[in-house]
């Protein structure tokens, strides 16, 4: 059966072309693969090939012709024995690609004009009457890989020092011992490659926790974490997930310079198909990376060197978990609601204790979770306080409070009775000395200061 | 690369000939509908043809067995095809409609199977490399026996996590095949300009990998070198290289004019090494298939090529919700 030939698209932008040269006369034979004629766009020449075997029966557009639209019939193939001159001359438009999409489906919505009070999951995480015990951070993250390593045999932790070193902040105290090489894996210093060797094993079936030593060398890795491990499931069309925690010590530690002192929530908070959690508390750490372990998606689970050392009481159950994207209301209040996570919730403690002192009620919000965001915890509150500031370390633009505060612009702009005030670290790579470390971070004063102007006092 | 040249009766059945005559041309024409779809604008973005490089995956996954796993680049519709993915939904995922295997949300550069054991499909150049030293970590995890072939370029070589993964796999022993797919040109610049050695799979040696060079137009050679490969894999004795050297006869995408090499380049390895031209040859000469048999795959194949590009076209657009589906598990 004789087929048109039709003008080809050579890149994905060209819509039409010069059809410089044909390379074929009618009544030549050509097969698949043969060079018929050279097409240029406005970028290059290019050679255009037979997709099938036949005999040019006709040419339809001459060399040289300028302006040739994409899917222009440009030729006749016919068959031994066939004549060219049965076809119709015009293209069938059927052929065409698909016109656009068209209309784009509606996106969730994210401005009310006059919003309802979102639903909030305030129930406890854990029983009223369970027995506490303090615990360091430190013990809580190790209790939560033990007892998850326990209950699941395709659960096993990598990263440098892990092992034999017992971890370089000894958050793997003991785990060696216990569960041994196979599923505790001293690494080579080498981001980029174990990242993806766990990301593929997950792939594989396994649920490995991969422990950068700290985030910042976690950069060496992201193009793993967020191109393979985030986007995969989206790629697959929901076939292949990558059920994997990254974990590790994140944010300023102290004195350890530009380079190692770095808040990466904001930068991981942007990318779909990842979790992030940064906690605060013990039981929060502990809780929080048992459900990371058990999601069966990738959650980048952001730690802090200096809160490793600091007990909390932490309640003895069986199996606690904290379900990821739920903040936790730390103190009730009426004046202002403070939003923290992480290390900055010690400033924002510090300051609410204190403000408290001045007759200021602050509602103190842990996010806990930063994606998915509990953001309808922070539009509750600041439909009831009217004021709201953020605190975080890390820096100030494309800060994690900067889409708090765009979401509640958007969703609760009626409810505001001042500003959003953003405190964040200084906008500065982090200094080694002293005295100018101490004001590249966030302060409590700071967070005094923010509140107090939000509430005008 | 060998001339295409039969200098002795291999020791091949008729059946078998004829069945990687049966995959490689099935790639082929895929290829080439796929090429024709590109021009006619039902296919978008990037679109990166396998022509002249069929014979790799046709030999290595004859050499695989069932479990096997296997993982590449976003030159991926041949791996697809060769691990027996169903051409009409890898077809209309290029044409990025809902029967495509990723429901058009993947693309070209992005399929994956769990039921074929195919992992992607990986759109950063060498980022696959870790990906599949890792599947072979959870084989060697969970002890079954279970060999990765992760097929890179020769542009991948050039990547730092290439040599990372290298010395991990070796001194954990991974049951991974490297597969460099040396088609001597990492886009548009030739290993000449862009690789300090030769053979690429002397690099291997630094991390005690072994390795060797195949005859990737040889379809024979590679399944040959590829069982060799394997059962090292499969005694324990962790990684292989195999550098298959191969020829891709298309631009490195669809928008590529290929003007890094002549014409005449490419016509003599289409003349004279060509994979498909090959097997036809040992089966008209070692009188395993006459032409009329030959006549008969040709126009099976065309078939399913048809079918499959038919489906492409007819297969509608995904829904606008799919939009929001996916992300998470």
């Amino acid at each position: 059966m004789a087929t048109e030939i039709l003008m080809p698209a050579l890149s994905p932008t060209m819509e039409e072309g010069t059809l410089a040269k044909w390379l074929v006369k009618e009544g030549d034979t050509v097969s698949s693969g043969d060079i018929m004629a050279e097409i240029e766009t406005d970028k290059a020449t290019m050679e255009f090939e037979a997709v099938d075997e036949g005999i040019v029966g006709k040419i339809l557009i001459t060399e040289g012709t300028e302006g040739v639209k994409v899917n222009t019939p440009i030729a006749v193939l016919v068959e031994e024995g066939e004549d060219a001159s049965a076809l119709p001359t015009s293209a069938p438009a059927a052929e065409a690609a698909p016109e656009a999409a068209p209309e784009a489906a509606p996106a969730p919505a994210t401005t009310a004009a006059a919003p309802a009070a979102p639903a909030v999951d305030l129930s406890p995480d854990w029983p009223a009457d369970a027995e506490m015990k303090s615990e360091t951070v430190r013990e809580a993250l190790r209790d939560a890989m033990a007892e998850e390593m326990r209950g699941d045999e395709d659960v096993y932790l990598m990263g440098e020092e892990v092992a034999e070193y017992q971890g370089a902040y000894k958050i793997s105290q003991g785990l060696l011992d216990e569960f041994g090489a196979k599923r505790v894996i001293d690494t080579p210093i080498t981001e980029h490659g174990f990242a993806g060797i766990a990301v593929g094993s997950a792939f594989g079936g396994l649920k490995p926790i991969v422990e950068f030593m700290t985030f910042n060398f976690a950069m060496q890795a992201i193009d793993q974490i967020i191109n393979s491990a985030a986007k995969t499931l989206y790629m697959s069309g929901g076939q292949m997930g990558c059920p994997i925690v990254f974990r590790g010590p994140n944010g300023a530690a102290a004195r350890v310079g530009a380079q190692h002192s770095q808040d990466y929530a904001a930068w991981y908070m942007q990318i779909p198909g990842l979790k992030v959690v940064m906690p605060y508390s013990a039981a929060d750490a502990k809780g929080l990376l048992k459900s990371a372990i058990r999601d069966p998606n990738p959650v980048v689970f952001l730690e802090n060197e200096i809160l490793y050392g600091r007990s909390f009481d932490v309640p003895q159950l069986d199996d606690l978990t904290v379900p990821l994207g739920k903040a936790r209301i730390w103190r009730e209040g009426s004046d202002v609601t403070i939003v923290s996570f992480g290390i900055g919730m010690q400033y924002a403690l510090e300051a609410a204790d204190k403000l408290a002192e001045e007759g200021i009620s602050a509602e103190v919000i842990d996010l806990r979770t930063i994606r998915p965001m509990d953001t309808g915890a922070i539009i509750n509150s600041v439909m009831k306080t009217n004021r709201l500031v953020t605190v975080e370390e890390g820096w100030p633009q494309g800060s994690v409070g900067s889409y708090i505060s765009s979401v509640v612009m958007q969703e609760a702009f009626d409810y505001l009775d001042a500003p959003v005030i953003n405190c964040t670290g200084k906008d500065v790579p982090m200094p080694y000395a002293a005295n100018l470390e101490k004001l590249a971070l966030i302060t409590t004063d700071e967070v005094i200061e923010a509140v107090k102007q939000v509430t005008y006092r | 690369m060998a001339a295409r040249k039969i200098t002795k009766k291999p020791n091949v059945s008729a059946e078998e000939l004829k069945t990687y005559y049966r995959e490689m041309l099935l790639i082929r024409r895929f290829e080439e509908k796929a090429g024709q779809l590109y021009g006619m604008g039902l296919i978008g973005g990037f679109c990166h043809l396998y022509i002249g490089q069929e014979a790799v995956v046709v030999g290595l996954e004859a050499a695989a067995r069932e479990g096997d796993k296997r993982i590449t680049s976003y030159r991926d519709h041949g791996h697809m095809l060769a691990c027996g993915m169903d051409p009409g939904g890898v077809m209309a995922e290029l044409t990025g409609r809902e029967g495509g295997l990723s429901k058009g949300k993947g693309g070209s550069m992005h399929m994956f199977s769990k039921e074929k054991h195919f992992y992607g499909g990986h759109g950063i150049v060498g980022a696959q490399v870790p990906l599949g030293a890792g599947l072979a970590f959870a084989d060697k995890y969970k002890e079954n026996g279970g060999v990765t072939f992760t097929y890179f370029g020769d542009g991948a070589a050039n990547q730092g996590q290439v040599y990372e993964t290298f010395n991990m796999a070796a001194i954990w022993d991974l049951p991974v095949i490297f597969v460099i797919e040396n088609n001597q040109y990492a886009m548009g610049t030739s290993q000449a300009r862009s690789t300090s050695t030769k053979d690429i799979y002397h690099r291997g040696e630094a991390f005690g990998i072994p390795g060797e060079i195949v005859n990737g137009m040889d379809v024979l050679a590679v399944k040959a070198a590829g069982e060799k490969a394997v059962a090292h894999c499969r005694a324990g004795k962790g990684p292989y290289i195999l550098e298959v050297k191969t020829y891709r006869y298309r631009g490195h995408s669809m928008s590529d004019p290929a003007k890094y090499r002549t014409r005449e380049e490419v016509q003599k390895v289409r003349e004279q090494s060509d994979p498909i031209e090959h097997v036809r040859d040992l089966l008209l000469t070692g009188k395993h298939a006459t032409e009329d048999d030959l006549k008969a795959i040709d126009k099976e194949i065309k078939e399913v090529v048809n079918q499959a590009a038919e489906f492409s076209k007819e297969s509608p657009e995904p829904s606008l919700d799919e939009l929001w589906t996916d992300i998470y598990a």
